[in-house]
């Protein structure tokens, strides 16, 4: 691409700006329904679009109204704890199994490597209303169905395909000498993990730990099937009101999300280059 | 041949063979491996694979006719339906019998609702004479024959007999038959009635409007990923910041940014109605359609389009394309013939995986699709949830798994599994 040649022809000049246009225009597409809703929900009426009083950009027709209902309103509030319940939990339980698996599956003789590769990133795979399905009708034979652990299972489940392939990018680079070097020089095999290997492999835990905890931040499929009143989680809460009454509130909500998707994603863009550079590779 | 005189096979330090102790240190390699991924694999099984296994068995099972009625099936096993004479005496007794004691247990309600999946009208039947037939005497008051069609002349209806004869098996292909429009008739699974056709208009809508949302993904993607390859790199690095910030956002709260965007009294048709391209009267409807849930789903699902086209555009070498320039090829046929197949796998790569996430969509065609915009999943989640029939919901699961696992196993072979790439 770069710069247009000083002996580019009226076409090609037309073509290079035509192109950077439709570039712009897609991007406007990727980026603007998200971009949209911030002002909405400042809205100081309970409308879903731009009243004239904000066209204006009179300060009249702001208000945070939306922002106190959300945090004033019971089931909204019952809403995020429980998924602030439940996320966390899914991360570790699937964080733990991952990373272990991660640093099994990137040993070098594995027998059955693409077999076991394939099962443990199905749940990424299978859609979600027959995992949903499949999950309701073998959580209720086991008694988990409607409770808070059987939701943490199911979402841990889901989140492991991000762990294992955020893991296995990391295991990579890693160098294999530097745990013989430490099994040399004495470490036991746990002391060599949490001391060697651990330290250098933390950024892609963490990054696979993020997708894990924003999969299941964001579920919804599952946790309809699986949960009961009791686990109704933010999305839910969301979908119940997109579908039956939609309110502004739910403007005020999806603006705290994107929020919360910008600081993961700046943080999982940092991991990224602090791994790139400890690896030695140029950050690209 | 060798200088050295050896007298036997060469061995490790401590005396066994090396032969041996080699295979038995990858041994315990492997076996190490494989102990750090049992747990997960334990749970995955547990927790994902097993409730996926679940749910398919149920698309064939079909014990309760069995159940509820075990003399009946035992005593129609000589009935011929084809005779096209109603089953004799004994039977009707041993339904009698069986009818009492499904009544007692309140069990007679569950089989005629699933025998009412299959032959609309059983359930009535059922329910209206379990009540009575709890009453008889069943040593003296034969015979039951008269008495059963008295109560309701649906017993007079051979193919009654024959849907109870048809699923009386343990295990059954009726699900199946059905999430496809067919039936267990007479002779076998015929295609069923015209005006009963909905699953498979619903299985071609799902294929049609998937691979319809991964056509755009592939128009509105190619020249984004182009621009992001082509690009300094720091540059790129701030428009890739673009496309990962969809991509991290709640699925929920992209689909009701479109659910608000695109109302009749939403952001788009004010636009469009301020410019003048639209009139007030007149304004579009973008929202409840096919429409709404394809610019929804190409919105949600265009990232995973354009970072395996981007990952793979970024390793074709510019030289190649100045090389056909400079050996007289036009800008066109540069493309066309040099650049574009190379970037043909990333296209693969990213279609393959756009099209088995669209098939399985559930939530934006719920909420933007109306009822022209909906898909399978839409389906198989309303027979499970709302109208109880887990049977044909299991099969129509097992139809979209059976799609989505091919297509798996496609990516599989053509990108591996294993390069899957995350932002």
């Amino acid at each position: 691409m770069s710069a247009l040649p000083p002996y580019a022809t009226v076409g090609q000049r037309t073509w290079h700006y035509t192109f950077r246009v439709i570039c712009g225009l897609v991007f406007f597409f990727l980026i603007a329904p998200i971009v949209v809703i911030i002002p909405l929900s400042f809205n100081a009426q309970d409308f879903f679009t731009f009243t004239p009083e904000m066209l204006r950009l009179d300060p009249e027709g702001y208000s945070l109204k939306h922002y106190r209902d959300f945090f004033n309103n019971d089931s909204w509030q019952s809403a995020m704890w429980n998924s602030l319940k439940i996320a966390p939990m899914a991360t570790i339980v699937s964080v733990t199994f991952g990373t272990l698996a991660a640093i099994g599956l990137s040993q070098p003789h594995v027998p059955f490597r693409r077999a076991i590769m394939a099962i443990l990133i199905s749940p990424m795979i299978v859609p979600l209303i027959i995992s949903a399905a499949g999950m309701y009708f073998f959580y209720s034979r086991i008694g988990l169905q409607g409770t808070y652990i059987g939701v943490v299972l199911a979402h841990a489940a889901l989140g492991i395909p991000f762990v294992i392939i955020t893991v296995t990018a990391t295991l990579v680079g890693f160098d294999r000498s530097l745990t013989r070097a430490a099994a040399n020089m004495g470490a036991d095999p746990v002391t060599t993990f949490f001391r060697v290997q651990m330290p250098l492999i933390l950024p892609g835990v963490i990054s696979g730990g993020l997708f894990a905890f924003i999969t299941s931040f964001d579920e919804v499929v599952v946790v309809l099937f699986v949960g009961s009143a009791g686990q109704k989680t933010l999305p839910w809460q969301m979908f119940i009101g997109l579908r039956e009454q939609i309110s502004p509130t739910i403007l005020a909500v999806a603006t705290i999300l994107v929020a919360i998707s910008i600081m993961l994603l700046a943080t999982v863009e940092m991991l990224r280059r602090r791994s790139e550079r400890l690896r030695g590779m140029s950050p690209s | 041949m060798s200088d050295i005189t050896q007298s036997g096979p060469v061995l490790a330090a401590d005396g066994t063979p090396l032969k041996r102790s080699l295979s038995r240190a990858l041994r315990m390699q492997k076996l190490r491996a494989l102990m750090l991924i049992a747990p997960l694999l334990l749970f995955i099984l547990v927790t994902f694979i097993l409730p996926v296994g679940d749910m398919l068995f149920r698309s064939v099972e079909n014990g309760i006719v069995r159940d509820t009625l075990p003399r009946t099936v035992e005593a129609l096993a000589d009935w011929d339906p084809a005779s096209g004479e109603l089953p004799e005496e004994a039977v009707f007794a041993a339904m009698a019998a069986d009818l009492q004691i499904a009544a007692e247990e309140k069990t007679h309600t569950k089989v005629a609702k699933r025998l009412n999946y299959e032959n609309p009208g059983v359930s009535s039947v059922f329910r209206k004479s379990g009540r009575k037939v709890s009453k008889w005497d069943l040593a003296t008051d034969g015979p039951f024959r008269e008495k059963l069609i008295d109560i309701d002349k649906g017993w007079g209806d051979i193919e009654l007999w024959r849907t109870i004869k048809t699923y009386s098996g343990q295990i059954t292909s009726g699900y199946f038959l059905n999430a496809v429009d067919m039936q267990l008739g007479a002779e076998g699974p015929e295609i069923r009635p015209e005006n009963e056709r909905i699953y498979n208009t619903m299985l071609i809508r799902t294929m049609r409007m998937s691979l319809i949302i991964t056509f755009s993904c592939i128009l509105l993607g190619y020249p984004v990923a182009w621009i992001l390859a082509n690009l300094p790199a720091r540059k790129a690095n701030l428009l890739l910041i673009l496309v990962l910030l969809p991509f991290w956002t709640s699925l929920l709260v992209r689909t009701s940014a479109w659910k608000i965007l695109l109302q009749q009294q939403g952001v788009i048709n004010d636009t469009l109605v301020w410019i003048g391209l639209v009139d007030d009267a007149n304004r579009l409807v973008l929202i409840n359609n096919e429409l709404g849930t394809i610019i929804a789903m190409t919105h949600i699902l265009l990232p995973f389009m354009i970072l395996p086209m981007y990952s793979v555009m970024q390793t074709i070498n510019p030289s190649y394309l100045r090389a056909a320039k400079s050996l007289g090829a036009t800008d066109w046929t540069a493309f066309w013939r040099v650049y574009f197949p190379q970037t043909v796998p990333g296209i693969g790569a990213g279609s393959i995986l756009v099209f088995i996430l669209a098939v399985g969509y559930y939530i934006t065609p719920a909420l933007v699709g109306g009822t022209k915009g909906t898909f399978i999943s839409n389906l198989i989640a309303y027979h499970i949830s709302t109208s109880g029939n887990w049977g044909l919901g299991a099969a129509l699961g097992a139809i979209l798994l059976a799609v989505v696992l091919l297509l798996y196993w496609v990516y599989d072979k053509v990108v591996g599994i294993d390069n899957v790439k995350l932002g």
